[in-house]
C-alpha cells in the first residue's frame, strides 16, 4: 500500500497511533505524530512511498509531537523525538515537517555505518550518477531539484549512501529541501512540482519541500554507479563553467563532507579513494538552471557515445 | 542463589534475554527484533550484542535490517577501541616528563588490559587515578599538553576540588576528547570510605608503557562495582552491570581469583558494591560464582529490609531505560537511586545546599543547552 492511499482521516489516525511505517529503502522510519497538519504534509509529499504493516521492523522510529504545557496553546512548539527520547530544541509547529525531515537525516547519519555516508546530492540518469558534495549555499539542492525536473531520477538532495562492497550510491529518494531564493526558482522552473507551503524563520531562512518524483520513489531500490563528482557554486550572473577539480581536491571534499568517515578508519580511505577514482571531478559555476541542464546532458552525451 | 523476600523478574526485556542467551535471538519475529534494536541502542549494548551473537557464530542467521544495526555498532565500537588506544598513548606522552604512574580505570582499562569487556563497548571518555599528592602536577602536564579544564564556576570548581574525587574534567582543545583525573575512587564525603593506598599500592603495568598501568583483577571488579552502585543516573547501569559479568567470568576462570575477592572487597572498604555487584550480575546474566563465595555474600548481606528496597529500586533501574521496559514504579526506582547517590555522596548538609545550588542554577545551564543545539542545527 502507498501513503496516497490512505484518506487524510486514516493517515492522521495510523500517525496518532505511532504506526506509519514508512519505507524509505534502505530504510524503514515509522512515524508518530498529533499534528494533523504534518499529516497532510506527509501525505502529499510522501505520496508514492510504500506504507509496511505495523509489525514490522522499523530502522528509527521518530516523533514529532505538540510540546505539552501552556505552548501547546500559546503559539504551539513541535518537538522531535528519536525512539521517544526528545532531541533538539523544539521549534514552532510550522516547521514540524522540516523538523522531521532533519531528524531523519540526523538517524540515518549518526546510526547507519554500514555505508559511506556523504552530505551530498546525487542524480542519476542511464544508470549512471551525479555525486555533488557541497557545503549549505552552493545550490547543490537548487540544481538537484532542477535537474530532477527534467528527467534525472533523484537519489536525494542530502544523502549520499555509498555501499562499500558493490561501489554503488543510494539515496532514500526523500523530498527536496528548498530554500529561500531557490524555492521561487524552482516554482518557476517546473511549474508542475509539487512545493509545501513555505516555512519562514527557521535556522535555514524559509524552507519548503518537494515531492520527490514519482519515478524516483519506484526505482528507489536500484542502485547508481557513481560517474561524476561535482562541486556546485552558484554565481550571481556569472556564464555556465565547469572545470576540473584535482582527485586530491575531490578527496578532501568527499572526505569532509562525509558523516562517517571517521568511524570506517581505513576502510573509510578506501572507499573515498575508489568513489573518486570512479568519478570525473568537476568544480561548476553557474547562475542559469538551462545552462547546468545543458551542461549536465552534454557530460551524460559524451559518456555514453564516447 | 541468595534469597530475596521478594522476587520479581518480569519485564526484564527482550535485550537482557538475548545478552543472556544469544539463541534467544532465532525466536524473534520481526517486532521483536524492532525492540531488541531500540534496547540495545539506548542501553549502548548493541556493540556487546554483536560480538556475543558473532562469538556464538549467529551473525549469518540473522535478518539483514537489523544486522546492519548491529555491524554498524561493532563497528563504531571498533573505531573507539583503536581512538582510546591513541589517546591513552597521548596520555602517556603527556606525563612521561613528570614521572607520574597512572592507572586507567574502566573503559580504558578495559581496552589497554585486552579485556573481553572491550569488545563491542563504547566509550565517552578515558578515566585515570592518580595519587593526590599528585594532581597538581598531572592537570598542569596536561594543561601543557593541550588539555583544558571544564567547570569554571566557582562552585562547581569548589565542589569538585573539595568534595569530589576527581578534578573537573579536561577536554583536548583539537581532539575534543574528555579525560577525567581521579584521586579516589568514592567522593572525599562518601559514607563509605575507601582505601584508595592500597587499591594504588599494586597495579599491573600495562605492556607497551612505562607509566601506564591498570587495577589488578579483583581491585578492578571492585572499582566498577563501587561506581555503579554509587551511580545516581543509571542509563548505562545495564551495560556497567554487563561489563562486570564479563570481567567476572573472564577473571573467574583463575580460581585464585574468588578466593581473593571478598577478603580484598574487606580490606578496601568494599564489601557492599561487591554484594550487589555479585548479586545483580547472577540474577540477570547468571554469572556462574562458586558456592564458597554465595556462603560469603549471605555474611556480609544487608538487613532484609534494605533488600528489599535495593532490589525493588535496582531490578527496575537496571534495565534498558526505554519505555518498553518501564513498569510500575519504574519511575520512583530510578529517582530512589539519584536520591541514594547523593545521599551516601556526601553530609545531609552539604547535599541540602548543594541540591539548592543546582535547583537555582538549572534554568541557566539547560539554555546553554539550547544554545549547543541551534548549533548543530544549523551545521
Amino acid at each position: 500500500m502507498k501513503v496516497s492511499e490512505l484518506s487524510k482521516h486514516a493517515l492522521f489516525a495510523i500517525l496518532q497511533r505511532g504506526e506509519l511505517c514508512i519505507d524509505m529503502f534502505p530504510f524503514v522510519v515509522r512515524v508518530r505524530s498529533d499534528i494533523s497538519e504534518l499529516a497532510e504534509d506527509i501525505g502529499r509529499i510522501y505520496q508514492d512511498f510504500p506504507v509496511l504493516d505495523s509489525n514490522c521492523f522499523t530502522d528509527f522510529h521518530v516523533e514529532v509531537s505538540y510540546e505539552r504545557g501552556v505552548r501547546r496553546w500559546f503559539r504551539p512548539l513541535a518537538r522531535f523525538y528519536f525512539d521517544g527520547r526528545p532531541s533538539f530544541i523544539p521549534l514552532p509547529v510550522d516547521q514540524a515537517f522540516p523538523m522531521l525531515e532533519w531528524g531523519i537525516n540526523w538517524c540515518v547519519a549518526a546510526h547507519s555505518h554500514s555505508f559511506l555516508i556523504v552530505h551530498a546530492a546525487v542524480i542519476e540518469r542511464q544508470g549512471v550518477a551525479v555525486v555533488m558534495p557541497a557545503p549549505p549555499g552552493s545550490g547543490k539542492s537548487t540544481l538537484c531539484a532542477a535537474l530532477i525536473g527534467r528527467g534525472w531520477r533523484l537519489l536525494s538532495d542530502e544523502l549520499a549512501l555509498y555501499d562499500f562492497e558493490t561501489k554503488q550510491l543510494y539515496g532514500m529518494a526523500r523530498p527536496v529541501s528548498l530554500k529561500n531564493q531557490s524555492i521561487p526558482i524552482i516554482q518557476a522552473h517546473t511549474p508542475a512540482a509539487e512545493i509545501t507551503s513555505p516555512v519562514p524563520d527557521t535556522t535555514k531562512g524559509t524552507v519548503a519541500l518537494l515531492r520527490p518524483p514519482s519515478e524516483s520513489v519506484q526505482q528507489v531500490k536500484i542502485p547508481a554507479r557513481p560517474a561524476w563528482i561535482i562541486l556546485p557554486h552558484y554565481q550571481v550572473d556569472a556564464d555556465a563553467l565547469l572545470e576540473p577539480l584535482s582527485k586530491g581536491k575531490a578527496f578532501m571534499l568527499i572526505a569532509e563532507q562525509s558523516f562517517n568517515y571517521n568511524v570506517h578508519g581505513r576502510e573509510g580511505f578506501e572507499a573515498v579513494g575508489d568513489l573518486v577514482d570512479s568519478c570525473e571531478c568537476f568544480e561548476f559555476t553557474y547562475s542559469r538552471l538551462s545552462d547546468a541542464e545543458r551542461v549536465f546532458d552534454d557530460l551524460l552525451a559524451r559518456r555514453i557515445n564516447g | 542463589m541468595i534469597c530475596w523476600p521478594v522476587a520479581s523478574m518480569g519485564n526484564e526485556g527482550v535485550l537482557v534475554q538475548c545478552l543472556r542467551d544469544p539463541r534467544a535471538v532465532l525466536s524473534l519475529d520481526p517486532s521483536g527484533w524492532d525492540l531488541l534494536i531500540r534496547q540495545g541502542r539506548r542501553a549502548n549494548l548493541l556493540g556487546k550484542l554483536a560480538v556475543l551473537l558473532s562469538d556464538s557464530g549467529l551473525m549469518s542467521l540473522l535478518p539483514a535490517s537489523p544486522t546492519a544495526h548491529l555491524l554498524s555498532a561493532l563497528k563504531m565500537a571498533e573505531r573507539q577501541n583503536a581512538a582510546i588506544h591513541w589517546e591513552v598513548s597521548r596520555i602517556s606522552e603527556a606525563l612521561r616528563t613528570i614521572g607520574v604512574d597512572i592507572i586507567l580505570l574502566k573503559g580504558a582499562a578495559y581496552v589497554l588490559a585486552g579485556l573481553p569487556s572491550s569488545r563491542g563497548r563504547t566509550f565517552s571518555d578515558v578515566d585515570i587515578l592518580v595519587r593526590k599528592s599528585e594532581i597538581i602536577d598531572v592537570e598542569s602536564a596536561l594543561m601543557i599538553h593541550g588539555w583544558q579544564g571544564s567547570h569554571h564556576d566557582e562552585y562547581d570548581q569548589r565542589y569538585y576540588r573539595k568534595w569530589m574525587h576527581e578534578i573537573p574534567p579536561m577536554l583536548h582543545v583539537r581532539r575534543g576528547t574528555t579525560i577525567d583525573v581521579h584521586h579516589g575512587i568514592l567522593p572525599e564525603t562518601a559514607r563509605i570510605q575507601v582505601n584508595t593506598q592500597a587499591l594504588l599500592d599494586c597495579p599491573l603495568p600495562v605492556k607497551g608503557f612505562h607509566n601506564i598501568f591498570v587495577l589488578k583483577p579483583a581491585d578492578m571488579v571492585l572499582h566498577s562495582a563501587a561506581h555503579l552502585f554509587h551511580e545516581g543516573e543509571l542509563d548505562n547501569g545495564l551495560r556497567d552491570l554487563a561489563d562486570l559479568d564479563t570481567m567476572l567470568r573472564h577473571f573467574g576462570v583463575e580460581q585464585s581469583f574468588w578466593f581473593g575477592l571478598v577478603p580484598r572487597a574487606r580490606e578496601l572498604g568494599l564489601l557492599r558494591p561487591l554484594y550487589y555487584a555479585l548479586v545483580f550480575s547472577m540474577r540477570i546474566f547468571n554469572t556462574p560464582c562458586p558456592q564458597s563465595v554465595v556462603a560469603e555474600l549471605k555474611a556480609i548481606s544487608p538487613s532484609w529490609v534494605f533488600r528489599w528496597l535495593m532490589n525493588a529500586c535496582y531490578t527496575r533501574a537496571l534495565r534498558p531505560n526505554h519505555a518498553s521496559t518501564h513498569t510500575g514504579g519504574t519511575w520512583l526506582a530510578r529517582k530512589a537511586l539519584y536520591i541514594r547517590s547523593h545521599w551516601i555522596k556526601m553530609p545531609v548538609r552539604l547535599l541540602v545546599w548543594h541540591l539548592l545550588h543546582k535547583a537555582i542554577k538549572t534554568p541557566a545551564k539547560e539554555n546553554q543547552f539550547n544554545t549547543q543545539n541551534k548549533k548543530l542545527d544549523a551545521q
